[in-house]
């Protein structure tokens, strides 16, 4: 684990992956499928390379509990702002 | 305070901590709650964003085109590659290699300044094309759009310019620590601040990771073609 050994080896292999997913997000932007497709295959990959940062750049990966508790608080806060005020507007189709 | 105590109370070990282990948990768990508290900034924006998209779906795809996705996918980039050289400035904390701290940081600076430097470009693009909300703007596509276009570049500007702004302070941050770190201020022991900074400038590099596909990718599908 990087935590104990200060080795640089796997922060280069997640770097190339973060640019692997931007050239994959660029490229999927091309494909049309369709709506609202497009939308969750682009936050799909958004998701993925910012676990990524989150799980290694953040060292949240063998962090205590403490600090994945605050990290999940944090989601579930986002999640549940987002779904109240998004019921309401898709419930009306944002009108 | 008699030598004894003194003796085992390190200068890199605060009064009030029993142990490096409880500092340093101490710092990551103000730092996880400040971001927190960043979240919920930005997930502001991110709902209002989602609303008006919702709104206007034509006027986002159309806002969109006008944005040019190869100075954000470079830009991207360049914001990964600074994460990773703040990590590598904060494996080089963790070693206690001063000399890693400070390139690390120059570097970082570096590469958040080619982003800021982009985004100059770009900014100053869409002033000239009166793609800048206000008096100073002008829509030529379809002018029953023009006022949701608007929408768009308003909260282009808002969200890109808090990351921005985010950007700018972090990089003062960085010329402060700079000095600090060649000097040995922090140690093997406690290098808490610049793992506190590396978080923060991650997070930035996060927001970014969300704002490029949902405000420059939105129109390629069909074509596209700008102005």
């Amino acid at each position: 684990m990087a935590e104990h050994n200060h080795s640089l080896k796997p922060y280069v292999m997640v770097l190339f992956a973060l640019f692997g997913l931007t050239a994959l997000t660029v490229g999927v932007a091309y494909v049309d499928f369709g709506h609202p497709w497009s939308d969750v295959v682009a936050l799909a990959i958004a998701l993925v390379k910012a676990s990524l940062v989150v799980a290694f750049f953040m060292h949240v990966k063998g962090s205590t509990s403490m600090v994945k508790i605050s990290v999940a608080s944090s989601i579930v806060g986002v999640l549940i702002f987002f779904m109240i005020i998004l019921t309401d507007y898709m419930a009306r189709g944002f009108s | 305070m008699s030598d004894a105590a003194s003796a085992h109370h390190p200068k890199d070990l605060a009064h009030h901590f029993e142990s490096y282990e409880q500092q340093k948990q101490s710092s990551l768990l103000g730092m996880w709650a400040f971001l927190a508290q960043e979240v919920m900034f930005f997930s502001g924006l991110f709902v209002c964003y989602v609303v008006y998209r919702g709104m206007y779906p034509e006027a986002w795809a159309l806002g969109s085109q006008e944005l040019d996705w190869k100075l954000g996918a470079l830009n991207t980039v360049v914001l990964l590659i600074s994460s990773f050289t703040m990590v590598y400035a904060v494996v080089g904390a963790q070693r206690g290699n001063r000399k890693m701290i400070v390139w690390g940081l120059i570097l970082t600076i570096l590469f958040g300044g080619i982003f800021l430097g982009v985004k100059v470009v770009e900014y100053s693009g869409k002033w000239e094309h009166h793609l800048v909300p206000g008096p100073h703007f002008e829509w030529h596509g379809d002018p029953a759009a023009g006022k949701e276009v608007e929408m768009f570049f308003g909260l282009y500007f808002v969200m890109t310019g808090m990351h921005a702004l985010h950007m700018v302070v972090g990089i003062g941050i960085m010329l402060v620590m700079i000095p600090l770190a060649w000097r040995g201020k922090w140690t093997k022991n406690n290098y808490n601040f610049v793992e506190g900074f590396g978080l923060y400038w991650h997070f930035v590099d996060l927001v970014w990771i969300f704002l490029f596909p949902f405000l420059y990718l939105l129109a390629l599908a069909g074509g596209g073609g700008g102005h």
